[in-house]
């Protein structure tokens, strides 16, 4: 891929269906798959693209993914208009979260997806606003 | 050990059956996804009663070997469907969580 553009990859997250969330990330896992990318650096963008997704679905309800594939490093951008994050620092820590107890009965709410996108990525980078929304930018070197 | 002889010792119930010849190497249990997202390892056996299709969105994702329901947790509508689409191996067994893991440790010293 050396010299190459990007590849880029768009995505659409739809906010509704808490059941079938996570389906933009697998579907990217099944590019970089294809791509012939390393496995462990296939499963770190997996993980935190998840995470990521999952929060937008119930948090935010949905938003849009941007993924770039550049020959050093796999970017994500994870974009919403949902309520946005008061406090960025609480958010992060492990064990943090607001999710409700409908969320909760599904397997989620143990407050440990940011730190997993913090643990997994090389890059992190949260932006938002209240009321306004959330833009997480995260990269995997590869 | 491979998936068809954990089912087989186990006595467990085929949910999906989509590569019994897949290798194991080793096992998570845990109910939260996102604990599971970040401590489970590619080919684990995921024990859970968490049975709804994010589950096997975990599994897809992580690239685990099989998921085993424990205490006969009733799959959600879709779930069985689900994973025969995305080809995971899942299974359901009336033991419970410490059980299943107990005996799935004695297999894999063996
Ligand atoms: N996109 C988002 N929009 C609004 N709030 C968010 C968003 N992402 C995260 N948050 C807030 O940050 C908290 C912590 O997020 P984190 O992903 O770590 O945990 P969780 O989603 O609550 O549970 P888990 O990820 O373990 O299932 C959330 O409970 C929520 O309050
Ligand atoms: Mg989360």
């Amino acid at each position: 891929m050396d010299n190459a553009a990007p590849l880029e990859f768009h995505f659409n997250v739809d906010g509704k269906d808490f059941t079938s969330a996570g389906e933009a990330s697998v579907e990217v896992k099944k590019i970089l798959r294809r791509i012939g990318l390393d496995s462990e650096a296939i499963r770190r963008v997996s993980i935190a693209m998840y995470e990521a997704e999952i929060n937008m679905v119930i948090h935010a309800g949905g938003g849009e993914a941007d993924v770039s594939v550049s020959p050093d490093k796999i970017t994500l951008v994870m974009t919403d208009h949902g309520p946005g994050i008061a406090d960025i620092e609480l958010a992060m820590r492990e064990g943090y979260s607001t999710a409700p107890d409908n969320i909760r009965s599904l397997g989620f709410g143990a407050g440990m997806g940011l730190p997993n996108i913090k643990r997994y990525t090389d890059e992190l980078k949260i932006e938002s606003e209240v009321g306004k929304g959330t833009k997480i930018t995260m990269s995997v070197n590869i | 050990m491979t998936v068809n002889s954990v089912c087989e010792r186990l006595d467990l119930e085929v949910l999906n059956l989509a590569d019994g010849e897949r290798e194991i190497l080793g096992v998570y249990a845990g109910d939260l996804l996102s604990w599971v997202m970040g401590h489970a390892n590619e080919s684990d056996v995921l024990v859970t009663i968490m049975s709804n299709i994010n589950t096997l969105a975990v599994a897809s994702l992580l690239d685990l070997s099989c998921v085993i329901l424990a205490e006969s947790s009733e799959p959600d509508p879709g779930f069985v469907e689900t994973a025969q689409s995305k080809e995971i191996n899942v299974f359901r067994s009336k033991l419970t969580t410490y059980e299943i893991c107990v005996e799935l440790s004695r297999m894999l010293e063996e």
